[in-house]
């Protein structure tokens, strides 16, 4: 009855999501004396997992879940999970990994907390503590059900190194319903996603055009960091909508959210709340984004910036 | 096309959230109720399939006599009809396993639901409902087309977006991009008027066990004061990030 871990890939390799989810199960498992098994799907080397807590891979080789698929993702995870009678499953909060949590938790009946950021604060009754009311709030969330789903907030636990091994095991569970077929992805792969980011280079209408992103995507750069916008900017057209951040738009969980001209309505703040550091370059004292980032420079972003990247950009070369 | 929209009662975004019972309750005093926002992208999306294809809509939300007012303004919106599961919306599986009761009843084609709700921020319940009901399902849903049976829809994924097929019967979790902000509908007096005459009707909640419960709120701890660096000193914010902050 070993804790399940769905550990997430592309293109044969694991994202930095699985090193996290998979120490978050290491957590739980030492929590209830047991040990850690891993899915892994179209992994070519599993082995890696064994540095972060898993002792066991369950390894699927199926080509028609090359490309992601909730349906036939969601069904691999509940035969493992029946395999292993396991009675806690960890998922990440990754885009996908929430499209399939709500499938497999019927097909277990289990209860399913989302976004939960720390190890359970008890595991009999199950409690874990999750953000509510877009960040206004945490709710400490008991799970009732025999089988329980975590799905653990990015950057919330962080990655905890392990000497242990994980073996690995063929899986072949059997799909029968796809239900959805993906026709095209456009996807930009050599960017940083804001899922995947630990900094975020964020820009709103202070920076007055398009045309002036070249500056936000350079520090990004430098930074290793993903791009991001405010509301206003993906409704003009500046920047595509994937990029806007807040409450109708993507939410941030990162370490550093860097906020360059957005003046902090409330429902962009509350996209980002969960960013542990905050910066914000704005030319307005008054903005309420003063009041919400740790730390911020009152001041000409066309002028802030590029100073910024080239002082980066010595600060990197140093380290 | 039979159309049920998930329609979520929640605390307008510019609310104070407080706790009552020992931080055990949220306190809704004072608090103004609206249309989850990404259901409100859904029921306009909903309202286009009804002009342009004349699809049949219905909104369904799960909860006590208070979230009436919240069925009415989708009504005034647009949609033909209202169901009102009359039971507190405890938690997520809970809600998905009466509006999945609802759906199967009613022979819905399509069920659109907001891919999250700004309170508890669960993000299961349109996945729950397809699961339930063994629909199909595209999560994260920012365009949607339907000819017969044949669903094209474009879904957002992390860092990008992609291209689905599938077909009814299907659930989608919608946002932002189902349609666009400026064509969010705002209930005029006569829609208003109509409202009153259409039907909304209560229906008594099938039996289900409680999967998950909260326990206790807490809110998040005082922030301290923001430490503001001159423009002429980027030395120390770098300073500050990489020594105080530790995150570059």
């Amino acid at each position: 009855m070993s804790v399940l871990v769905y550990t997430e890939s592309e293109q044969g390799k694991f994202k930095k999501t699985a090193f996290e989810v998979a120490s978050y199960a290491k957590a739980v498992a030492t929590q209830l004396g047991t040990t850690v098994t891993a899915v892994a799907l179209n992994v070519d080397d599993t082995s890696v997992l064994g540095n972060y807590g898993v002792d066991k891979v369950l390894s699927i080789k199926n080509a028609a879940l090359e490309k992601f698929n909730a349906n036939g993702y969601a069904e691999a995870i509940k035969q493992a999970a029946e395999k292993e009678g396991t009675k806690v499953v960890v998922v990440s909060s990754s885009a996908n990994s929430k499209y399939l949590a709500p499938l497999l938790a019927v097909g277990l009946n289990a209860g399913y907390a989302s976004n939960v950021i720390e190890a359970p604060t008890s595991t009999s009754p199950f409690t874990v503590k999750r953000p509510a009311f877009t960040n206004k709030a945490f709710e400490t969330l008991q799970i009732n059900t025999d089988i329980k789903i975590v799905g653990v907030s990015n950057n919330s636990f962080g990655i905890v190194e392990d000497t242990g091994s994980a073996s690995a095991e063929d899986f072949s569970p059997s799909i029968s319903n796809l239900g959805v077929t993906v026709e095209s992805v456009d996807k930009a792969t050599d960017k940083v996603t804001i899922a995947d980011a630990d900094i975020v280079v964020s820009g709103g209408r202070g920076l007055k055009g398009p045309e002036n992103w070249g500056m936000i995507e350079e520090l990004a750069d430098v930074l290793g960091a993903a791009t991001a916008c405010s509301k206003p900017v993906s409704d003009l057209g500046w920047r595509p909508h994937g990029e806007h951040v807040g409450q109708t738009g993507k939410p941030v969980a990162s370490n550093l959210y860097i906020a360059i001209g957005i003046s902090g309505a409330i429902q962009h703040l509350a996209g980002i709340n969960a960013s542990k550091v905050k910066v914000v370059i704005n030319t307005d004292p008054e903005a309420p984004f003063f009041k919400a980032a740790d730390y911020g420079v009152v001041g000409d972003a066309f002028e802030v910036v590029p100073q910024l990247i080239e002082k980066l950009k010595t600060f990197k070369a140093q380290q | 096309m039979k159309i049920l929209v998930c329609i979520s009662h929640v605390p307008d975004t510019t609310s104070k959230i407080n706790f009552t019972d020992g931080d055990t309750k949220f306190d809704t005093n004072g608090v103004q109720f609206v249309i989850n926002p990404n259901d409100e992208f859904g029921l306009t999306r909903a309202m286009w399939f009804k002009e342009k294809q004349g699809a049949h809509v219905t909104v369904v939300n799960v909860g006590g006599a208070e979230t009436e007012p919240t069925l009415r303004k989708a009504l005034a919106i647009g949609a033909d009809a209202a169901i009102r599961v009359n039971t507190p919306a405890s938690d997520g599986f809970s809600v998905a396993k009466q509006i999945a009761n609802v759906a199967k009843e009613g022979a819905y084609d399509l069920v659109i639901a907001g891919r999250e709700s700004i309170d508890y921020n669960g993000g299961m319940v349109p996945g729950m409902i397809a699961g339930l009901i063994q629909a199909n399902f595209v999560n994260n849903c920012i365009n949607l087309d339907v000819d017969g049976t044949s669903v094209k829809a474009i879904r957002e994924i992390d860092g990008g977006k992609e291209t689905v097929s599938t077909s009814l019967p299907l659930v989608i979790g919608g946002q932002k991009g189902l349609v666009e902000e400026s064509d969010l509908r705002i209930p005029n007096m006569r829609g208003i008027m109509m409202a009153r005459q259409k039907p909304l009707t209560v229906l008594e909640p099938i039996e289900t066990s409680t999967e998950t419960s909260s326990v206790s709120f807490e809110k998040p701890a005082p922030k301290g004061a923001i430490k503001l660096v001159s423009p002429d000193n980027l030395d120390e914010l770098i300073n500050l990030l990489h020594n105080e902050a530790k995150v570059i």
